[in-house]
């Protein structure tokens, strides 16, 4: 059996009953890595060896069949912009490429304390700037579905690495579409959490008030799983949330979403190619015969969105990656040169053209003539769009969109076109710069085969509701079962 | 043309909580270097801020100490700049929202009582610190300083000569050493001040450019920065020209003030809002709860040594100077209420004391029930103040009761007639030409012999009963 195109909770069960030891599925999965990885690229670090020792103990002392423990012996990946101990961390990038933590990340730490087996670090855009995984410093990661295709970003390695099986799942981030953009592009589930419920210590920041950690899995049920082994609150992050308790995701998963009522809000839609529209509104007629109720809305301040999210990510980030220069970093011996002299070269040299514009325009909003007309101006208006979004999510209990307006692009054509790129993030964006849930799943396949995901965005909490309407609609279809792939060929 | 200082302070106070304001670092002085920092204070990504409760406590007991309006909301905001001691590129400070504006502290000065405006109090973290060893042409960064909490106190123009400025600090240092949220050292850095200065024309005619000053590391360094500063610009003012709006540093070596380079002044601090610290709310349970701890303020302290104890203002400002001292001072007047002896003992062989021996006031042995005996038994001619000297240096270093220590080193004065008699009779024998100059009327001679009687009884003798016997002898024998 080809243990590694299972999902999480079908090798739970073989696991479980002793069918199978997680060295078999750990065995399998590395045989895959060994098969295709060179293919794809969709990492940037892995440490066979000590997966293989980890899954040894496991066998050695787990016991057997207990409850609670969903994620012992699954093997997993995380984006490599979160810190793990015993790897190094590189954002992909030529400033931190020898870069090392000397702590896990919570999330990370919350998945060693439940016995998954971090397997490697996964590829992304430099610095999680971009959507396409072509700003890394290392190879390009590729969609599994078409190899001259992107695999989105900046989690691309984390959505390709599940797609084609190379993992079980994989944790992104997600800072204006992160996860659900690639997810979408690689014909997986992806979701960004409500910002508070995850935390992000160790997550080496983008955008602090738009960044979360999320999981990436090959079905909706692997989803809930994944998010209560890395939800809770955590003293090491402010803005972790407090004083609530955390459901059982997985108690959503089969609830009956008669009369759940579902928007779809018109703005989204108009820049989606004919493909992607017909799929949403044929997403939209099922949820009809699932018993929901939908119907179309407006989504008013939706154009100010891209713009708002841009000048606001661009700020943080501008803040953010000012700490990166040689003297902590070190990366190369620039001893006989001035604080200036180190300063400027190593930052020339060690970010990406991508990364330096976001420094440079971040900066630039940030100047204390710029303040009020940019920045401050973009934070007025973030407000108002999150209270529009939660006055809707009043009349309706989700809103339904495409992931993106389109399916994944060829290799080098983001660069050609950088005004228009920002398009592909207004369905995304909305989500981080209100704070809210949302989840992107498969509904269906372009005419020329490739994945096409659509989101649905929920209220603060609501990932229960999320989860209750994705699981609804993928298992009375099929998309989500497709697989691929240029690497069959 | 005559002209007018107006100078507006910024002070640092750094607070005097055990941990970081972002981080469970140390924050002890003189530690290893490097040895107390973290991720967090290294501003390694990944790492968060988290605030340190007690420090924002602190900062509100000094804004009610210093009658600002606390705000109902205070958020933490990212100042940037690119220095090696400030490891994230930017510091985090208060720009936005402080915890407090507009307050105000009354100072004496030779013109009377004088109120200096405060505008703003905010809580932000300190920098690093950089070694620099010209001889091996490198520069060392320690960061056991970063992410130390530190207040900063600012005030409007109203002080106008550098000795209401020193008035005003040390005022300032003293609030803070009363309410206990930093030990003020500005040796240690831990009290810093930059000086805002412009000159105004007498007639306000003329108004000057504000200029910045800092780098000024002591009283000392304020003050002849100011009056520096105030000749630099009179003259480019006489001579018709502008002054520049800068900062400048203190050269202390050189003692004048320098325009600093352009990178050190740092143009546009880009200020944005911390996006990994929320906004707190301040309510007003918590700051009714901090203003329960509030204790007495130096000001009100001074009022009483000088009203009620009949003080000097020598006296006073003495005690006052440390907190613990004047604290000693009061208990012990519970005990013994005679006001300008226990300041007397205290301010002259107590902190003599505490100095030879280098320390504190808090650890030391002696209790004011020790010193109230002590005081009684000189009182009631049990020992002579030079022998009481003596025990109380015991008492300091052994913690002994002053009874015991006169009674195991037989301390007590010698007040048997008898015995002061012989004495007497001793040393008359044996200083027979001091004798016969006193006959021949040289009184002084009585000081010395009553001297060498005083040293045969090791200081013991009563004083009083000897000097009686002494003339009486004197006298007799003269007839
Ligand atoms: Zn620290």
């Amino acid at each position: 059996m080809e243990l590694y195109k299972l999902t999480v909770h079908e090798v739970r069960d073989l696991i479980d009953s002793k069918a199978i030891s997680s060295s078999d599925l750990l065995k399998s999965i590395l045989g895959r890595i060994n098969e295709v990885e060179n293919k794809l690229n969709s990492f940037i670090t892995i440490d066979t060896d000590s997966a293989l020792d980890q899954a040894k103990k496991l066998d050695e002392t787990r016991p057997q069949g207990k409850q609670g423990l969903d994620l012992v012996g699954i093997p997993y990946g995380v984006k490599d912009n979160i810190s793990t101990k015993d790897m190094p961390t590189s954002c992909a990038s030529k400033m931190l490429r020898n870069y090392r933590t000397n702590y896990d990340a919570t999330v990370v730490k919350k998945l060693r304390d439940k016995g998954a087996i971090l397997v490697g670090k996964l590829n992304l855009d430099s610095f999680a700037i971009g959507s396409s995984g072509e700003t890394s410093y290392f190879t390009n990661t590729k969609n599994p579905w078409r190899l001259n295709k992107v695999p989105g970003g900046s989690s691309g390695g984390s959505a390709a690495a599940v797609a084609a099986d190379l993992i079980m799942f994989s944790l992104g981030t997600d800072t204006g579409g992160s996860i659900r953009q690639p997810a979408a592009f690689c014909g997986i589930v992806g979701m960004k959490p409500t910002y508070g419920l995850v935390s992000r210590y160790g997550l080496f920041p983008l955008a602090s008030s738009l960044d979360q950690i999320g999981p990436l899995t090959k079905d909706v049920r692997d989803c809930a799983i994944v998010l209560n082994a890395i939800t809770g609150h955590d003293q090491k992050d402010s803005s972790s949330i407090d004083k609530y308790s955390y459901p059982d995701y997985r108690s959503f998963l089969f609830k009956d979403i008669k009369g759940l009522r579902i928007g779809i809000p018109q703005e989204l839609l108009k820049d989606a190619s004919l493909d992607v529209k017909n799929h949403i509104k044929k997403a939209a007629k099922h949820y009809v015969e699932l018993g929901a109720k939908v119907e179309e809305t407006s989504f008013k301040l939706s154009k100010y969105s891209v713009p708002v999210y841009f000048l606001i990510s661009s700020a943080e980030a501008a803040s953010n990656l000012a700490r990166f220069y040689d003297i902590n970093y070190k990366s190369e011996d620039h001893s006989p040169l001035s604080f200036d002299e180190i300063y400027i070269k190593s930052r020339t040299e060690g970010f990406a053209s991508s990364v330096k514009r976001r420094i440079m325009i971040g900066n630039l909003a940030l100047e204390a003539n710029n303040y009020e007309d940019y920045y401050l101006q973009a934070t007025k208006i973030r407000a108002m769009i999150r209270k529009e979004l939660e006055k809707l999510l009043k009349d309706f209990d989700l809103l339904l969109s495409p992931t993106t307006p389109s399916v994944a692009f060829n290799f080098s054509s983001m660069e050609k076109d950088l005004l228009n790129t920002y398009k592909w993030d207004a369905s995304t964006v909305p989500a981080n710069l209100a704070g809210l849930p949302a989840i992107s799943i498969p509904c269906g396949f372009s005419n020329d085969g490739l994945p096409i995901g659509m989101q649905l965005m929920g209220r603060p909490y609501g990932e229960g509701t999320l989860l209750m309407a994705a699981h609804a609609f993928e298992q009375s279809t099929d998309y989500h079962k497709k697989r691929l792939h240029a690497l069959e060929v | 043309m005559e002209f007018k200082k107006a100078i507006g302070l910024e002070v640092h106070i750094e607070l005097s909580t055990s941990r970081k304001l972002f981080c469970n670092c140390n924050t002890r002085f003189g530690a290893r270097p490097n040895s107390q920092s973290c991720n967090i204070c290294l501003g390694r990504p990944g790492a968060m801020p988290i605030l340190s409760r007690k420090a924002v406590d602190y900062a509100i007991l000094a804004g009610l100490a210093l009658n600002l309006h606390i705000s109902d909301y205070m958020s933490f905001d990212r100042k940037a700049y690119y220095y090696p001691d400030l490891p994230k590129a930017y510091q985090i400070t208060q720009y936005y929202q402080p915890i407090g504006v507009d307050g105000y502290i009354d100072i004496e000065t030779n013109k009377g009582p004088k109120r200096v405006r405060i505008k703003r109090l905010h809580l932000e973290e300190d920098a690093g610190k950089l070694i620099h060893q010209p001889e091996k042409q490198i520069t060392k960064v320690d960061y056991n300083r970063a992410g130390i909490p530190l207040i900063e106190v600012v005030t409007e123009p109203d002080l106008n000569t550098a000795e209401e400025c020193q008035t005003f600090l040390e005022q300032l240092r003293l609030i803070a050493l009363y309410l206990g949220i930093s030990d003020c050292k500005m040796e240690e850095g831990s009290l810093r001040c930059d000086v805002n200065i412009s000159l105004n024309s007498k007639d306000s005619k003329l108004h000057g450019t504000r200029v910045e000053i800092k780098n000024l590391n002591s009283f000392k360094a304020i003050q002849k920065a100011i009056e520096y500063e105030f000749e630099r610009q009179r003259e480019i003012l006489v001579k018709g020209s502008t002054i520049v709006a800068e900062t400048r540093r203190w050269n202390d070596k050189l003692k004048k003030t320098e325009s600093m380079k352009k990178r050190d002044r740092g143009d546009d601090y880009r200020y944005m809002p911390d996006p990994e610290l929320p906004t707190i709310r301040i309510g007003d349970k918590r700051i009714k709860h901090i203003s329960l701890k509030m204790p007495e303020l130096p000001a009100t302290i001074y009022k009483r040594f000088r009203q009620n104890y009949c003080l000097s203002e020598k006296d006073a400002r003495l005690l006052l100077s440390i907190p613990d001292l004047a604290r000693l001072f009061e208990a012990c007047l519970l005990e013994y209420n005679k006001p300008q002896v226990l300041c007397n003992w205290l301010t002259g062989d107590l902190l003599r004391l505490i100095k030879e021996s280098n320390t504190d006031i808090k650890s030391i042995k002696l209790s004011p029930m020790m010193i109230k005996d002590l005081l009684i038994m000189i009182d009631n001619g049990l020992i002579s103040t030079t022998i009481a000297r003596k025990v109380f240096i015991d008492m300091f270093y052994s913690g002994h009761k002053p009874q015991l220590i006169v009674e195991r080193k037989k301390l007590a004065q010698v007040t048997d007639q008898k015995t002061l008699e012989a004495v007497t009779d001793l040393v008359l024998k044996q200083n027979k030409s001091s004798v016969s100059d006193y006959k021949a009327g040289k009184k002084k001679v009585l000081s010395y012999l009553m001297g060498q009687a005083m040293e045969k009884t090791e200081g013991k003798a009563n004083p009083v009963i000897l000097k009686e016997i002494l003339t009486s002898r004197l006298d007799q024998s003269k007839s």
